[in-house]
């Protein structure tokens, strides 16, 4: 025993005295918010690259999503951010380029491999530079208990007239919480309700750019309809839902006690993981049948550097390795649901991400809608949209109401929508 | 002896000793309040990203702009409601317990003192997390406790109602805190000397009547002492709030309070950058709240209270 151990600490010295000899490597740490991914990072991705890289080593340092951007902010003010930086989309990246803490990645090749609608949100608004590389976006949808769909006997449905027909036959038939969604969070009324059905009424980038210039209004129609939906779906969602949490719903989804979770295709691999029984994905309804179809395929991730990296060079050299097709199929596949944003063809192995990427084909893509430009002023519109869609929900506020109160937000500071 | 007085020595020791405490009080509070007060009167420019001085363009546009002083006086009234639910609650229960504590024949003494106390110890995380899970109406228990009371019909999403999750809450942070006025009521309790027991028992004066006549009269400075104590507490309490309902402090802002005002102002949520000097502002007049409230009880109340020797 005591000369295990001996055995043991000698080879620790000789092994910390031979470190400094081979350490020529440069070691990047990329900062996150995704530390649901750790293990992908961890066990795929970060060795692909270094068999191909060898030298430059990779660390991935996610926190948890809500206290990502104040941590990040911290720790770039602060200069002790990692080289890698993972990029919020929209304003919360440009933000950080304004200040200087993102470096100006026009020159890098990689770049040619996306597209302008990927590389938008991280863009500035006169697209003079680029400062992340896309990584992914995700799709907005339902996923379905296939199992609980066949017991109950309902098919899925394409319009908005059978998906309350299908809530109303699972309510009836009673042995599952039709839906699973809860308010207490407010993100999931927002996110998961109002922006999920949302692009099927203001008719995707259509409305939403009408919006920025001004020439419609959170009050018309198209973006009063779909709060008025979700106003709909109280009834069928499980008791308390008021104080259910987005874990809760989560849980209560995969536990095989509700049918139908509103969701983003983020959650395929959670979902996989956790649930026992057969999933299925369906697009938002249609409004109508044989409306045009609308789905949010929302620009959600990016890799930009650190402006005050000491390791720039080898920073560079994986940022143009996160350009290639080699990447973009090891990503989507290793987390199916976080749809690749590069130009490369590419192909899925798993069956429900297929799905939600086929809607890609059939569909038209658009973005959350307050995610450019409308979130700058206070009041914050996606902070507002967040409160009056769980509002809405929970009934404690009008449709009308709440889409009075956006607008009345967006009016306070926006200039093309003062008046 | 020559004719001259002699002078006094300057008295070197005084400064010396009180060098280390002026040092490290003014470094780590004096300071950092001087820097923020500073801070709150400067302001970014969204354009330019220049940080220029605007005199008090920050504490007009939160009074007086209707999407600041809507939420900051929605926050300051929350935050008024939480500070009387634990006067009301907190403070009488506290005061209830240590009478019961300090009775001499009470088995278990020792047991309800360290139980009662112990939530105190505990972080706020795993309190607000704890107390989310019992009120769940998914897992939580407090369902079928109430059920099997005969209360059942009374349960309701209470987090997640806009009547009852501010109530909630502070109930919540009482459960926690209700350990601090018990134990100091105690220890005030017990200082009492016999004698004045003894005297009030031989004219006669024993109970209910003792405690409120007796007691209640020579305890009442340490009442006033728990009394700031809570409400500066109370004026900075976040954590709590931001564990169980996030920092949106939902629903619909019911249970905003000036901490989590202050922490998505400063610190910035989602989409909404961190504004640090509007941040400032508030933090400024969260200070200058709880100096004037402690100023009153200084001024005012502590005055009126009688000391008794004992």
């Amino acid at each position: 025993m005591k000369t295990a151990l001996r055995g043991a600490l000698l080879a620790a010295t000789v092994l910390a005295a031979c470190g400094p000899a081979v350490a020529e490597d440069v070691t990047l740490t990329i900062e996150s918010w995704r530390n649901d991914d750790l293990s992908i990072w961890q066990e795929t991705i970060i060795p692909a690259f270094e068999a191909k890289h060898p030298g430059i080593k990779l660390v991935f340092a996610p926190v948890a999503p809500t206290q990502y951007n104040a941590a990040l902010n911290a720790k770039l003010e602060g200069g002790t951010a990692g080289d890698l930086i993972t990029c919020r989309p929209f304003d919360g990246s440009l933000d950080l380029y304004a200040k200087g803490y993102l470096a100006k990645l026009n020159d890098l090749p990689a770049l040619e491999n996306f597209s302008e609608v990927a590389r938008s949100a991280w863009t500035t608004d006169d697209g003079s530079a680029t400062f992340c590389v896309p990584m992914a976006a995700v799709i907005h949808g339902f996923i379905y208990n296939k199992d609980a769909f066949a017991e109950v006997g309902v098919e899925v449905p394409s319009t908005q007239a059978e998906f309350m027909d299908v809530l109303a036959r699972l309510k009836d038939e009673g042995s599952y919480v039709p839906m699973a969604m809860g308010t207490l969070d407010q993100w999931e009324a927002a996110t998961m309700a109002y922006q999920n059905i949302g692009p099927m009424y203001w008719k995707g980038e259509e409305g939403r750019k009408a919006l920025i210039a001004g020439t419609a209004k959170m009050t018309d129609p198209e973006w009063v309809k779909p709060l008025e939906v979700i106003a709909g779906w109280k009834p069928y969602l499980g008791d308390g839902f008021e104080a259910q949490a987005y874990a809760d719903s989560q849980n209560l989804f995969t536990l095989g006690r509700a049918a139908i979770f509103p969701a983003g295709s983020w959650e395929i691999s959670g979902f996989k993981r956790d649930a026992d029984f057969e999933l299925g994905a369906f697009p938002p309804p249609l409004p109508a049948a044989g409306d045009k179809c609308y789905i949010s395929d929302h620009n959600d991730i990016a890799i930009g550097l650190n402006a005050a990296s000491p390791n720039a060079d080898a920073a560079r050299t994986f940022l143009e390795w996160m350009g290639t097709k080699e990447f973009a199929e090891l990503y989507s596949n290793s987390l199916p649901g976080f749809f690749s944003l590069s130009s490369h063809e590419i192909t899925l192995d798993d069956p429900l991400a297929n799905e939600f990427v086929s809607w890609r084909k059939s569909c038209d893509s658009t973005i959350r809608s307050a995610a450019q430009i409308l979130s700058r002023g206070t009041p914050n519109l996606w902070s507002q949209m967040w409160g009056v869609a769980a509002n809405v929900v929970n009934g404690t506020q009008s449709p009308a109401d709440a889409a009075a109160e956006m607008q009345a937000g967006l009016a306070a500071w926006y200039e093309p929508q003062k008046n | 002896m020559g004719g001259k007085p002699q002078k006094k020595p300057f008295p070197w020791h005084i400064p010396v000793f009180l060098a280390p405490a002026v040092l490290i009080y003014t470094l780590v509070m004096i300071l950092p309040l001087a820097e923020t007060l500073r801070l709150s009167f400067f302001q970014r420019d969204a354009v330019s990203q220049a940080t220029s001085y605007v005199g008090f363009a920050n504490y007009a546009r939160l009074f007086f702009d209707p999407f600041w002083g809507g939420p900051f006086f929605n926050a300051l009234g929350n935050n008024l409601y939480f500070f009387v639910i634990h006067m009301l609650v907190q403070n009488p229960i506290g005061i209830l317990i240590a009478a019961l504590l300090s009775m001499t024949h009470l088995p278990g003494k020792k047991f309800y003192r360290t139980a009662i106390f112990l939530p105190t110890l505990l972080s706020f995380v795993v309190v607000g997390f704890v107390w989310k899970l019992m009120l769940s109406p998914l897992w939580g228990v407090s369902k079928d406790m109430m059920s099997s009371v005969g209360l059942g019909h009374l349960f309701m999403p209470f987090l997640g109602k806009e009547e009852t999750a501010l109530t909630t809450l502070s109930l919540i942070s009482v459960w926690q805190f209700v350990g601090i006025p018990m134990m100091l009521i105690y220890a005030a309790l017990l200082s009492i000397p016999d004698e004045v027991i003894e005297a009030a028992e031989c004219d006669g004066v024993t109970g209910l009547s003792q405690f409120f006549k007796i007691k209640l009269p020579l305890i009442l400075p340490t009442v006033g002492i728990i009394s700031i104590l809570t409400f500066v507490g109370n004026f900075n309490a976040f954590d709590l709030i931001y564990t169980t309902q996030g920092p949106l402090a939902g629903p619909n802002f019911s249970t905003d309070l000036l901490g989590t005002i202050l922490y998505r102002t400063f610190y910035g949520q989602q989409t909404q950058p961190g504004d640090p000097n509007m941040g400032a502002a508030i933090a400024t007049v969260m200070f200058f709240i709880i100096l004037a409230g402690v100023a009153v009880y200084l001024f005012v109340i502590q005055r009126k209270l009688t000391r008794y020797e004992m």
